[in-house]
């Protein structure tokens, strides 16, 4: 039954969901690569919250005009309204009070979701209407999603990734440097606002699937993710968008499996493997790595050390330093050169002086810069230089050469 | 009242300069709250000048720029470019604002950060093609930092970062260049490359403006000062305008005596 969810063979409507799901997370992914870039993670979370009370007021309208109040469509454009006013909210809390941005989307969120909820409660007891199923909302239902509902969710995904694609110039413009995208000429709060928009697009688009509670993961979890896995907005752009595709792919196909299984916690589960994943291994910015970026680091530190101690006759009382000295066949137990760690000594002392006098003078200011105690000189320099170099460490100090 | 007043006062000098000036500021009030920053400024760069703004910290020098750029909103006044509005005159503007308004931990490498100085002609939908990485090279190699280009711009030291901003302008191959403190924390070798950049700009014909905090570089590397702390104190040539009395009046008390006659007389 898996295997054949994940294979697209569970009749033509999972299928369409799935597919639907899947590009919904490509969008959410792509889009809240540029949100996570400009550090506005958290009023995504607001804007999910505040769509709550216009999908009760939109239920309520629809039901009053004698409909069965289950449109998505009508739904969807409730929500984009109280979101929309929730955005408002926070806009106006932040530059005509003294709140700041945190405090205002803090307030705003609970205060929206807080009447939302009002509103479900009042819902339920009605008489007229279809309620059940709304409260799918709140953490993302797959189970009894129409052929139309797929197309909308499908459609409404492509829509706003191709926004964002033809966007994505001036948003990471914005994102890395507001300043000077606005001395360039770019209108940099339209731009905000364009983006706001579109978060707001997936989550309205998202709320049926992944429920508005957990939207929020499916648009800043895949660009943390992705950080982990590029140093560029492209790549992390396209890995954002796979990230959140492969999770709208499994959460929808679960969520066909096991029908009792809100869509949305599924989705941030396998968020959740993706990320811890990245986090552990990821090559770069992994935890991993850093682990041993840093004991390849200290390793060499205390050779350099240690040889720069050998080549002048001092003795190591460090026990690490000794112990990697004899382990590299540099030292034996008691502290002595081997022949090797004699020449390789001798080696590091050159550098050293060598480094010590480019620091000194004018003419060598840029290669200073990468000092670091472990650089070899050679590296930085060409043959040239350093014979320069040589020739004024073999002048008399303070003489001009 | 004050500021219609200012404002005609000032206006038989406007008539004069300030449509063949790179730069005219009339006017200008920014204000964060209910305190000003920048007060009633007017200023005129004329064309192929090289201009330090200085001032006490805190005295509008930055706030200026900004708002004659429009990336602040200023409460009043407004600001020219070779006689043409600013948002008219984009294309013949660039800037380098502070290295420190921006986080450095962008996912993005030093030649993305210059093709950023070409988005502006490049618009919504065009592609970047390899003129555009080639002019962004050169303009690396203006700078000393060709071999950077692809490196993630959070491994850049202080003064690497503040040459790769510089580069970024230089793609916008503009006719006004505004710089925020573009020799705040650099090395000496950055320091160097900056300045010669700057005035083999000059050299080209292009104007230059910069905020800047060493005193003692003004005369070596600038032909005039504008004075400011909120309101403008002095601006003219530097054998003009700097001089112990303006800075004296800039400073207060922030700056010793002995320290004032010492720049002046190296002026």
């Amino acid at each position: 039954m898996l295997w054949h969810a994940l294979t697209l063979q569970l009749g033509y409507n999972a299928t369409l969901v799935t597919l639907g799901a899947m590009l919904l997370g490509i969008a959410a992914g792509v889009t809240g690569t540029f949100l996570f870039l400009r550090k506005r993670a958290l009023v995504s979370d607001a804007i999910s919250h505040a769509t709550l009370p216009g999908v009760g007021i939109a239920f309520i309208i629809m039901v009053a005009l004698g409909g069965d109040g289950r449109s998505l469509i009508g739904l969807m454009l409730g929500s984009a309204a109280s979101a929309w006013l929730g955005l408002l909210c926070i806009g106006f809390l932040t530059r005509r009070t003294r709140l700041a941005e945190d405090a205002a989307i803090g307030a705003v969120l609970s205060v929206f979701f807080g009447i939302g909820i009002v509103f479900l409660t009042f819902i339920q007891t009605m008489s007229e209407g279809r309620q059940a199923g709304l409260e799918g909302f709140l953490l993302g239902s797959t189970a009894g999603m129409l052929y139309s509902d797929a197309v909308i969710i499908a459609v409404g995904g492509a829509l706003v990734l191709a926004a964002v694609i033809a966007f994505r110039r001036p948003l990471s413009a914005v994102a890395f440097d507001p300043e000077f995208a606005a001395s360039s000429g770019l209108n940099v709060p339209r731009l905000d606002l364009i983006m706001m928009g579109l978060v707001m697009a997936i989550t309205v688009v998202g709320l049926k699937i992944v429920g508005l509670i957990l939207i929020v993961a499916l648009l800043i979890i895949p660009p943390v993710t992705a950080r982990f896995w590029s140093e560029r907005v492209t790549g992390v752009l396209w890995v954002a968008g796979i990230v959140g595709g492969v999770a709208g792919y499994v959460g929808a196909t679960l969520s066909a499996v096991a029908p009792a299984l809100p869509t949305g916690p599924v989705i941030v589960l396998v968020l959740f493997v993706m990320f811890a994943l990245s986090l552990l291994f990821a090559p770069a910015r992994g935890a991993l790595a850093a682990v041993l970026k840093h004991l390849s680091f200290q390793r060499r530190v205390h050779i350099r050390q240690g040889l720069l101690a050998l080549a002048q006759g001092q003795p190591i009382y460090e026990k690490l330093t000794l112990r990697l000295l004899q382990r590299s066949g540099l030292a034996r137990a008691d502290g002595v050169a081997t022949t090797d760690g004699k020449a390789r000594a001798a080696k590091a002392l050159r550098d050293e002086t060598r480094w010590q006098m480019a620091r000194s003078r004018e003419e060598f200011a840029l290669a200073a810069t990468f000092y670091d105690g472990l650089t070899e000189i050679e590296t930085v320099l060409t043959g040239d230089q350093i014979g320069e170099l040589d020739r004024l460490i073999g002048a008399p100090m303070g003489v001009p050469a | 009242m004050t500021q219609i007043e200012l404002a005609t006062s000032n206006g038989t000098r406007m008539a004069e300069t300030s449509d063949d000036a790179a730069l005219a500021i009339r006017g200008m009030t920014v204000s964060y709250g209910q305190k000003p920053a920048v007060f009633s400024v007017d200023m005129t760069v004329p064309v192929g000048s090289m201009t330090a703004i200085i001032g006490p910290n805190g005295a509008g020098k930055s706030t200026l720029l900004k708002a004659a750029l429009g990336v602040i909103k200023p409460l009043a006044g407004t600001a020219t470019v070779f006689g043409q509005p600013v948002a008219d005159a984009r294309a013949r503007i660039a800037y380098v604002p502070q290295r420190a308004s921006v986080d450095w931990d962008f996912p993005t490498r030093v030649i993305d950060v210059v093709l950023m100085g070409l988005y502006r002609e490049l618009g919504l939908l065009g592609r970047l093609r390899g003129a555009h990485k080639a002019k962004a090279m050169e303009c690396l190699e203006r700078v000393g930092m060709q071999d950077f280009a692809t490196r993630q711009i959070g491994q850049l030291s202080g003064g690497q970062q503040q040459r790769v901003f510089l580069a970024r302008a230089l793609a916008q191959d503009a006719d006004l260049y505004l710089l925020d403190e573009p020799f705040a924390g650099v090395d000496a070798a950055t320091e160097k490359a900056i300045i010669d950049v700057l005035q083999s700009l000059r050299a080209d014909g292009k104007t230059v403006v910069a905020v800047h905090h060493d005193l003692s570089t003004v005369p070596d590397y600038f032909d005039r000062v504008f004075l400011i702390n909120t309101t403008r104190i002095a601006e003219g040539t530097v054998e003009d305008a700097f001089t112990p009395q303006t800075l004296q009046e800039a400073y207060g008390g922030r700056l010793a005596t002995g320290q004032l006659g010492q720049t002046a007389l190296g002026a």
